[in-house]
């Protein structure tokens, strides 16, 4: 009882942060189904729904879904008496407005505890229900949410076919979004679907040994990749823009995923040969004064790359000794270094100060001009390809052993005869390599760089991605990617508060499962071991760990 | 003899870098004598009171950092929380004239509420995201860490918006009076002192009081504290509780100098005061203390002594870069920093 009411405060909390914060309110502009639901009521909804699950039984979970929605009824009563919008500036009356549905206070308040207590029980009824009818209903609830949220996207993707499709479209969708009718017969489709499928795969995989699901994960992320490639191409230039920045995090976290996830050297400075990729890309080619020499886009890439890693090499040569936590620290200051230097009036007169470099072509083959986002996304794909694969390589080749004999110790590594300092170098360069490489295509991509566009923030999206995917894999680079960086470019209005969501991720992902979503077979092993030690010396050691 | 390889030479490379650009261009600076001694007096006093700030937020590290061996990362952004506070009770005390009227009463109220809400926040932070991986090795916390600056960053940046804000400034803080026949604002005569008063009151309680000396117990070897009856929870949370009080005034005083509020604001003198940190030796409370004052005064004076004289133009743009210049070098060639032999010979 106390735990129920102590769950949905905390969910409650959450939703309140998430109203301040301003959150709520853009989630409450973006429709699901048209004049029905929105999601910013789909996530008050679920995170009622969360509490009530979280207690695993209804009337618990009834009381959950109320104390969760009481913070936010007391949020609403707070703004109808006192005006906070001159301090926060996210609690307008538009949000006051989405908070009792437009009811006025007392009903509105009403309405959200019902909705908290009937979201609750539905919460906790969903964790004692059958498998069947989570099956059906769990991905007909998604496939829902996506038609819903992305309806913008798949309208404009149908909007060039005639005859049935455009029929169909005109059922599903009205011009301002998922129509009610639509909702309703993606969610009886994609349930029937998923349960017919569903039932179909588990007699299968009652079959198949338990091998051969890394097999069928393979064939399954394989044909995820078909549709990235095919995708841009149907689907236009804004889809191509986007899965275009995704391949270039892509490239960027493969290069970190050598240095972190492989040899464990956590590099927060690792936006600082992204730059030099981009910027010798830029001084080579660029149509501008402060051009060096005016190569085609083939010769200057790979001087960038060739560059990238001797700067790589450079910079991890001096924090070769450094380790752990202080290396984090390190490389952060020598990428900050790297930024100022660009930014500063001494570096000017080669590097362009804050005002950058300008007018950089765009690549062609023979006479064709690499000129819009599609293009360029194949290019980057290709690159993508090409750096998966030798990052493949690497990881199974005895470097990548030793990599990862160096990440769980360093001293026995040594011991056992590897050089460790060759292996870092090799570390960084390589890394650096991928990041430079990503960084040449994207100052062809945007023809021009500042030095603005080298942030720190870049070094912490990439860390987040292979987090997200998970350390030391290279699906899980791709995964992160599409998940951080492709969908909140997806959901544009999103980009605001797309750090806030990234700092999210990187707490709850190492609370949850510091291993990622889509691990790597050795590191999973590793966390599972370590699991079973903590657990076996859990009682003797009731202090702080003293030694890292 | 030892053998030399590469590393050894680029790393003599390194060393023999700095000191040749700051020799050189001190030697350089001095001969050109292009600055009069009152423009040398203000960069040491601006410099002192950089650095008083530094040190007020390298102590919450060093304090986290010998309680938890954690890298409080988002030490910083509870340095913002409190100028954001701080700058919510200032500007209206402001404009109502309360401020200029009773200015005692007016910074009391301005410093109080910013210490509660950064203590607030700290504590909080410790029990949500740090508590849970007490006993967990390796790489983790620290990407937690980071992930709650950016969590704090943003929900200040949703909250408050992004732009700008101004601190406001009164009358008597913008005065200044004379010393020694050189000018010198009395804001920073205020910070300075209020910033030792701060300091020395958590140094007696740290040496003083039952709280503190469990949590130097702990800091020393957290499990035969443990195994003294002390409750190690209770000292990690005094912990916070001290370094987000100091985080706070930290916060209100770098307002005051810079008055500027803005949700990244923290970032910057967090690492450096990282570097603080380090450079008095981690986990020591008077080294974190000297450390501030010592990078305040590089990052102040530095760039006039030793860049200007070799040359290059605008040399203060460069402040950064001769304070992260000086954070990696002690992470390189002196881990243990200045003070602390004790804790670095377990972690080197």
């Amino acid at each position: 009882m106390r735990r129920a009411i102590l769950i949905g405060l905390a969910f409650g909390a959450g939703a309140v942060h998430l109203a301040v914060v301003g959150v709520l309110l853009m989630l409450h502009q973006r429709m699901i189904i048209v004049d029905t639901l929105t999601l910013g009521q789909a996530v008050l909804l679920l995170l009622a729904g969360g509490a009530g699950a979280m207690t695993g039984r209804p009337l618990p979970g009834l009381i959950a879904g109320v104390a969760a929605a009481v913070p936010i009824a007391v949020l609403a009563a707070v703004m109808s008496i006192v005006p906070l919008q001159s301090i926060f500036i996210a609690l307008s009356s538009d949000l006051f407005e989405m908070l009792t549905l437009g009811q006025g206070l007392t009903a509105g308040i009403s309405i959200l505890i019902g909705g908290g207590a009937i979201a609750g029980l539905l919460g906790a009824s969903w964790r004692i229900s059958p498998s069947v009818v989570r099956r059906a209903i769990g991905p007909g609830a998604i496939a829902v949410l996506i038609a819903g949220v992305f309806q913008e996207l798949i309208q404009l993707m149908l909007q060039q076919y005639e005859g049935p499709v455009g029929e169909f479209r005109d059922f599903l969708y009205t011009w301002e979004g998922l129509s009610p009718q639509g909702g309703v017969t993606i969610f009886i489709v994609v349930a029937i679907a998923g349960e017919v499928l569903g039932s179909i795969l588990r007699r299968r995989a009652a079959r198949i040994a338990a091998h051969d699901h890394r097999r069928e994960r393979m064939v399954w992320a394989g044909l995820a990749l078909l549709a990235l490639v095919v995708l841009p191409a149907v689907a236009g230039s804004y889809v191509g823009q986007v899965l275009m920045l995704v391949g270039l995090y892509i490239l960027m976290g493969m290069g970190l995923n050598l240095e972190v996830g492989l040899a464990g050297l956590l590099d927060l400075g690792f936006v600082a040969f992204f730059a030099v990729g981009a910027y010798t890309t830029a001084l080579l080619t660029a149509d501008s004064s402060h051009a060096l020499a005016h190569l085609s886009y083939w010769e200057a890439m790979p001087i960038a790359v060739a560059l990238s890693i001797m700067v790589g090499v450079l910079f991890g040569l001096p924090v070769l000794g450094v380790r752990g936590d202080y290396l984090a620290v390190a490389t952060m200051g020598l990428g900050e270094i790297v930024r100022v230097i660009v930014q500063s009036d001494f570096a000017a007169p080669l590097l362009g100060g804050a005002q950058g470099i300008l007018q950089i072509p765009k690549p062609r083959l023979g006479n064709f001009v690499l000129g819009n986002p599609v293009s360029l996304f194949y290019l980057t794909l290709v690159a993508s390809a090409v750096a998966a694969f030798v990052a493949w390589r690497l990881e199974n080749s005895r470097l990548g052993r030793a990599w990862m004999a160096l990440r769980d110790d360093e001293d026995v590594a040594q011991a056992l005869g590897i050089n460790l300092i060759r292996s870092k170098l090799l570390a960084y360069g390589l890394g650096a390599a991928f990041a430079g490489l990503a960084g040449s295509i994207f100052a062809t991509m945007l023809t021009s760089v500042y030095p603005s566009s080298f942030q720190l923030l870049i070094s912490i999206n990439v860390l987040a991605l292979i987090i997200v995917g998970g350390m030391g894999s290279l699906p899980g680079v791709v995964l992160g990617s599409i998940a951080l960086i492709g969908l909140p470019e997806l959901l544009r209005e999103f980009g605001e508060y797309r750090y806030l969501f990234y700092g999210a991720v990187l707490i709850v992902m190492m609370r949850l499962r510091p291993e990622g979503l889509w691990p790597s077979d050795v590191r999973q092993r590793e966390l599972h071991a370590a699991d079973e030690t903590l657990a076996l010396d859990a009682g003797a050691d009731a202090v702080p760990a003293q030694t890292r | 003899m030892a053998r030399f390889n590469a590393v050894d030479i680029v790393l003599w490379g390194l060393r023999i870098g700095v000191v040749a650009v700051v020799v050189g261009g001190t030697i350089g600076t001095l001969l050109h004598n292009r600055y009069t001694a009152a423009q040398w007096f203000d960069f040491v006093v601006f410099g002192l009171t950089i650095g008083s700030i530094y040190a007020q937020i390298a102590l919450g590290y060093t304090m986290v950092y010998g309680v938890l061996r954690l890298i409080n990362f988002a030490h910083g952004d509870i340095v913002m929380t409190g100028a954001f506070a701080g700058y919510f009770v200032a500007t209206p005390l402001d404009r109502s004239g309360f401020l200029n009227n009773h200015p005692v009463l007016g910074m009391s109220a301005i410093l109080a509420v910013s210490i509660v809400t950064s203590t607030s926040i700290a504590v909080l932070t410790e029990r949500i995201a740090y508590r849970p991986f007490r006993r967990v090795v390796g790489l983790a916390p620290l990407i937690c860490a980071i992930g709650v600056s950016f969590f704090l960053e943003q929900t200040f940046r949703g909250m408050f918006g992004s732009a700008v804000k101004s601190y406001p400034s009164p009358d008597w803080q913008r005065a200044t009076f004379q010393l020694l026949g050189f000018n010198v604002p009395r804001v920073d005569v205020l910070v300075i002192g209020l910033a030792l008063v701060f300091m020395a009151g958590l140094y007696l309680i740290v040496q003083r009081t039952r709280m503190g000396t469990a949590m130097r117990a702990v800091a020393e070897d957290g499990e035969a504290a443990a195994l003294m009856g002390i409750d190690v929870n209770k000292v990690v949370v005094f912990t916070f509780v001290l370094g987000g009080a100091m985080a706070g005034i930290a916060g209100v005083f770098y307002a005051f100098v810079y008055k500027q509020v803005y949700f990244f604001m923290g970032f910057t003198p967090g690492i450096k005061a990282f570097g603080a940190a380090v450079l008095g030796g981690i986990g020591n409370i008077p080294g974190a203390m000297l450390g501030g004052f010592f990078l305040g005064m590089v990052e102040s004076v530095g760039p006039t002594l030793f860049l200007d004289g070799i040359g290059i133009p605008a040399p203060y743009q460069l402040r950064d870069l001769i304070a992260f210049t000086l954070l990696i070098m002690v992470l390189i060639f002196r881990p243990q920093g200045l003070l602390g032999e004790r804790m670095a010979r377990k972690r080197a």
